[in-house]
């Protein structure tokens, strides 16, 4: 089970800005922190990124995506982060309480002082471009088919067609010729590489595949399975040019044609989005416009380094952290007055312990039930009783009053609650 | 002869073009690099170009089916063909340790091929 009911940071998400996010929250002086993935693991989208080149950055060093991220999460766990896997998080409310579902658990509700959002983002996909002909099997996301071929080990198809020259298409090109398909071409609608042009040459000029820049695709073609795409070239404005048409045979085609922020549950905490980067709108802190809520990593704007999304992740986490602690000593400041026995309610439901340096402060309440005998009403910090007053007798339609006295203000000051009890005397 | 040579350096994300004037298989001179490490690749790419090379093995009893590796330095790129055979040929048992040697010395090249990550036993 959960280990707290509020914590002072919670991390949505542990790709490497959620990570990130933790291990500086963490550091920062942040007591609790709780990290929270809807995967089976720790890591993200980074496990299926199998390729080199994460680390040259921050680590100096050339790593695979499964490294880098195992290098982060080790930190992370000797700092001693909670972790909960199988978890999806259903919503956010302005105030920060957090709505979970996962098998182990069940539907829970927990409370953070600070949230970090970094939930990444998603492929755009075909629905997004529409690209009209049929709809038959062998269509995917770039991303869906790394996921597949890295970690899942199944091959999409054997003749490769790839929309769209992101370095998730190019790097997906290289790794299906690695896995004995055929990549027939990549196309491009713009007049320039999308993607980074390392992977250009790394991807498909070391490997022949040809790039085609001002194409893209007319149809689909197939009735169950994709048998042919028609490529055609388009103008500055991104008309199809006439005569220009090409069947190429194929029998599957990957989209590599964007990615976008995602921010389903920022939008229900109440977190305003950039039209633009489609993420949200963010401070030199990562705070959002939601006090307490941050956001860190490709749910911000997609970024082209990883080593960059921990930089963010670092970031966030530090000014989250800080956040909750100026949250929490905020709170400390405060006791909760506690309804006990016999007691149904009392007002104030807080108390501002430093009030009670200058003055006297009156608790009101009303009883649950009559007692018709001679009574303690009793102000106690449940060990030692703090203040108590003696009434004849009490009844729910007379209210009853007691007052803190300032010189209880040394004991009222050590306590982190105070309960009022009503016992016959 | 002098002739120009123009490629991409891979060696970082920023991808700088790069200018190399050549003569006889010996550079003469790099112009558009940024860096040092531009200047070595500009140097090795037009000599003996290399690439690092990542891909899966599959593994036995592991919380996924594949494992994911990478050869440690990069191999010769003419070489990468038969790299990735010799590595289609080796299985391995989880548990594996991150940065574990899964095939040795591959091709004779001095160059290890690594776990990528830490792969846990299944269940």
């Amino acid at each position: 089970m959960l280990s707290k009911q509020i914590y002072d940071v919670v991390v949505v998400g542990s790709g490497p800005g959620g990570v990130a996010a933790a291990i500086e929250a963490k550091k920062a002086g942040a007591d609790d922190v709780l990290i929270i993935e809807r995967d089976t693991e720790l890591g993200g989208i980074l496990l299926q990124c199998i390729h080199n080149g994460f680390g040259l950055e921050l680590l100096k060093e050339d790593l695979p995506g499964p490294g880098y991220a195992e290098h982060f999460i080790k930190e992370m766990l000797s700092l001693h982060v909670e972790v909960l896997l199988n978890t999806m998080v259903m919503d956010i409310t302005p105030q920060r309480h957090l709505f979970l579902s996962s098998k182990e658990h069940g539907y829970v509700e927990i409370e953070a002082r600070a949230i970090v959002l970094a939930m990444g983002c998603r492929e755009r996909t075909r629905a997004q471009i529409r690209i009209p002909g049929m709809r038959p099997n062998g269509i995917f996301t770039a991303g869906t088919a790394q996921r597949w071929v890295n970690v899942e080990g199944y091959m999409p198809g054997k003749e490769i067609v790839i929309l769209g020259s992101g370095d998730i298409g190019m790097i997906m090109a290289r790794r299906l010729t690695f896995e004995g398909a055929h990549v027939e071409r990549v196309l491009e609608i713009q007049s320039y590489l999308s993607g980074l042009s390392r992977n250009l040459v790394q991807c498909l000029q070391d490997y022949n595949i040809p790039l085609q820049l001002n194409h893209t695709i007319k149809r689909i073609m197939g009735k169950n399975r994709v048998e042919a795409i028609e490529a055609v070239q388009v103008d500055e404005k991104w008309n199809f040019v006439p005569g220009t048409e090409e069947i190429i045979p194929c029998d599957t085609l990957l989209l590599s044609v964007g990615l976008i922020p995602e921010n389903e549950l920022s939008r229900k905490a109440g977190v305003k989005l950039d039209p633009i980067t489609s993420g949200p709108y963010v401070d030199e802190t990562f705070q959002t416009n939601v006090p307490g809520i941050f956001a860190a990593g490709n749910v911000v704007h997609v970024y082209d380094l990883v080593d960059w999304v921990s930089e963010a992740g670092f970031s966030a986490g530090k000014n989250a952290a800080k956040y909750a602690i100026a949250l929490r000593n905020a709170e400390a400041r405060y006791t909760p007055l506690v309804a006990g026995k016999n007691v149904r309610y009392v007002v104030p439901h807080k108390l501002d312990k430093s009030t009670l340096e200058k003055e006297d402060v009156r608790l009101q309440m009303r009883v649950t039930r009559p007692i018709e005998q001679p009574v303690w009403v009793e102000v106690h910090d449940g060990e030692n009783l703090i203040t108590r007053k003696a009434e004849r007798y009490v009844r729910p339609g007379e209210m009853v009053t007691v007052v803190l006295k300032t010189k209880n203000y040394a004991d009222v000051a050590k306590s982190s609650k105070l309960t009022i009890d009503i016992n016959p005397r | 002869m002098a002739e120009e040579v123009n490629f991409i350096c891979t060696a970082c994300p920023q991808g700088c073009s790069l200018t190399v004037l050549m003569e006889n298989g010996e550079v003469l001179g790099v112009t558009g690099n940024s860096c040092k490490k531009g200047l070595d690749y500009a140097h090795a790419e037009t000599s003996d170009p290399r690439r690092m090379v990542a891909t899966t093995v599959k593994i036995r009893n592991g919380f996924h089916p594949l494992l994911p590796v990478y050869t440690e330095r990069p191999v010769p790129k003419p070489l990468i063909p038969q790299v990735l055979a010799e590595i289609r040929k080796v299985e391995v048992e989880a548990p594996v340790a991150m940065k574990s040697v899964v095939l040795e010395n591959v091709l004779g090249t001095g160059i290890n091929v690594l776990a990528s990550r830490s792969m846990p036993a299944k269940g």
